[in-house]
């Protein structure tokens, strides 16, 4: 059963009030612009057991995402196709609201929230992930760990899955007949990823919007729209999440916004995992970089693209 | 579940539907108030064969009292499947999903319910999947805000749901069980079409910037018709009420 929150983190009506007024002049009790995301920092391979992970911090919000491949059986409906599970746990490291126990509603919704980012839009090219057809797959397993709460679960929780994702690999599997034997600690190679999703969540207040909202924001917003985006600019899900309601004005206009801050943020998250880990596939970024070059002396569009996103990152300063 | 053979054929050659239906036709939709004796509200809602029964209890003490708020009633609400409502046998325990499903519901209902009238009260909505066809969340929704307006709950507008899709590349309206399974996306959608406010959004799937605004531009038409259905329903039934005295 659903019950309205009566337990939820508490702000002095004065510091809320302050914090209304000034986003309704454009700016944020944190100097922030309405439409930047916090300090970001990404750091993979973080768990050694994981066979991929991520620490993700987004302002004071601390994530971990822990990506398991283990045996398993593959559902009787895609025999040909690997599976992932998508797990949250909100530790109660994390806030003084969160007790142990089961997973909550808002847990769940997360971790069904960032499952159905990766799933449809087949994030993780789960036919790769067959060991013997209609018996033996891999199972994804994916463990969000929220270990601090300052707002903005979501999108810290799929930065890190990204992330997470991006650099895990595959362990190595022999198939002799009906039995297969993995060798511990080795891998085949990298988890096939064919798309890029991050959720990017748009706070609402009066006829504000507002990127990557904090905890305290959180407490004076009508409500929050959760827009996943893809690499190739689609959307790969919604969750409207809070009590408010939305016009069909404003649901397009926050769309609009995710998909360009979507982007950016991709960009973000890719950047930080080639300086993590220079030793994944150091030739291909070379190389990519090189193709980049080249395309950029060739095509004036391209030159123009750059200078429209530079335009963007000046804005959000 | 219907068993996951070969992908049927989703839209004809003619451009209907598997089941003859237009993209744009929503099922055959029944409403029904006030179907209980014992709760304060209730309504029976179908569309096509979904069919969903909302009851209503309450403005009434909460249980437990601590779980109370001092300036309005809290909403407590269930969206349960009943065991035989699937194809297979559904556990009566509370799977994630329908866990999920009460929170977004409620959350659809809130900025609707005049709360604020009610303090330190609950507000009960308990909703039962009877048979599920697809679409069980927002025939869900529709059901309990016709219970809430039936239980006398004061509230700012009716809410209406509807789930619209993709369907073979093509934008439908009130997918069914078989194009949610096949289909490239599925998209419920709640609003107060008087308020002009979407209540309840969700994506699952994938969709283009326009082909979501040409799927939440018909959302919004189905939720009309399905509102003026309601308020008739409404209607009629204190109509009766008239008659009887």
């Amino acid at each position: 059963m659903s019950i309205t929150p009566s337990s939820d983190y508490i702000i002095p009506k004065l510091k809320a009030e302050t914090i209304i007024s000034l986003i309704k002049k454009g700016v944020r009790a944190s100097g922030r612009g309405l439409e930047d995301f916090r300090e970001l920092e990404v750091v993979t391979n973080y768990i050694p057991n994981a066979d991929g992970s991520a620490f993700v911090k987004l302002g004071n919000t601390q994530v971990v995402v822990g990506v398991k491949l283990e045996l398993g059986t593959p559902y009787p409906d895609t025999p040909n196709e690997g599976a992932i599970v998508v797990s949250a746990e909100f530790v109660p490291t994390a806030s003084p609201l969160f007790e142990p126990g089961p997973p909550d509603e808002n847990a769940i919704e997360l971790a069904r929230v960032i499952d159905r980012s990766l799933r449809e839009i087949k994030a993780i090219d789960l036919s790769k992930l067959v060991l013997i057809p209609g018996k033996r797959v891999w199972v994804v397993w994916i463990d969000i760990y929220v270990l601090d709460h300052d707002g903005n679960l979501i999108d810290a929780s799929s930065i890190a899955t990204l992330a997470a994702l991006l650099t895990a690999k595959v362990p190595k599997a022999e198939v002799e007949g009906e039995e297969i034997k993995v060798s511990k600690g080795e891998y085949t190679g990298p988890l096939p990823v064919n798309r890029k999703v991050v959720t990017v969540t748009i706070g609402k207040i009066y006829d504000i919007m507002l990127i990557d909202p904090d905890i305290e924001e959180e407490t004076v917003l009508d409500t929050k729209l959760v827009i996943a985006v893809s690499d190739d600019g689609r959307i790969a899900g919604l969750q409207k999440s809070g009590m408010g309601a939305l016009s069909k004005d404003e649901v397009m206009r926050m769309t609009e916004l995710a998909m360009k801050k979507g982007k950016e943020l991709i960009e973000k998250i890719e950047k930080s995992i080639k300086v993590a880990v220079p030793e994944v596939g150091a030739e291909e970024v070379a190389e990519e970089e090189k193709a980049i070059e080249i395309a950029e002396e060739e095509s004036e569009n391209v030159e123009k693209d750059v200078g429209v996103s530079e335009k963007h990152r000046e804005n959000n300063k | 579940m219907v068993s996951k053979v070969e992908k049927p054929k989703l839209i004809r050659e003619d451009g209907l539907r598997h089941d003859g239906r237009r993209p744009d036709e929503l099922r055959s939709i029944k409403m029904q108030v006030g179907v209980l004796k014992n709760a304060n509200g209730s309504a029976l809602v179908e569309y096509g064969r979904t069919r969903v029964l909302a009851a209503v209890y309450g403005p009434r003490e909460p249980q437990p009292k601590h779980i109370s708020l001092p300036y309005r009633a809290i909403l407590r609400c269930r969206y349960h499947m009943a065991p035989f409502s699937t194809h297979e046998r559904k556990s009566p325990a509370p799977t994630r999903r329908e866990i999920e499903l009460s929170k977004v519901i409620r959350e659809a209902l809130e900025p609707i319910v005049i709360s604020e009238m009610f303090p330190r009260a609950s507000i009960d909505i308990f909703i039962e999947v009877l048979n599920a066809d697809g679409g069980t969340r927002t025939t869900s929704i529709t059901a309990a805000s016709l219970a809430l307006a039936d239980a006398g709950i004061p509230m700012r507008d009716l809410v209406a749901g509807v789930a619209v899709g993709k369907v073979d590349g093509v934008i439908v309206i009130d997918i069914d069980e078989v194009e949610d399974m096949y289909g490239e996306a599925d998209m419920p959608v709640a609003a107060a079409p008087s308020l002009g406010k979407i209540t309840l959004l969700q994506l699952n799937g994938v969709l283009t910037p326009s082909e979501f605004k040409e799927a939440l531009d018909l959302a919004m038409k189905g939720i009309q018709e399905i509102y003026k259905i309601q308020k008739e329903v409404l209607k009629t039934k204190y109509l009766e009420v008239k008659v009887e005295e």
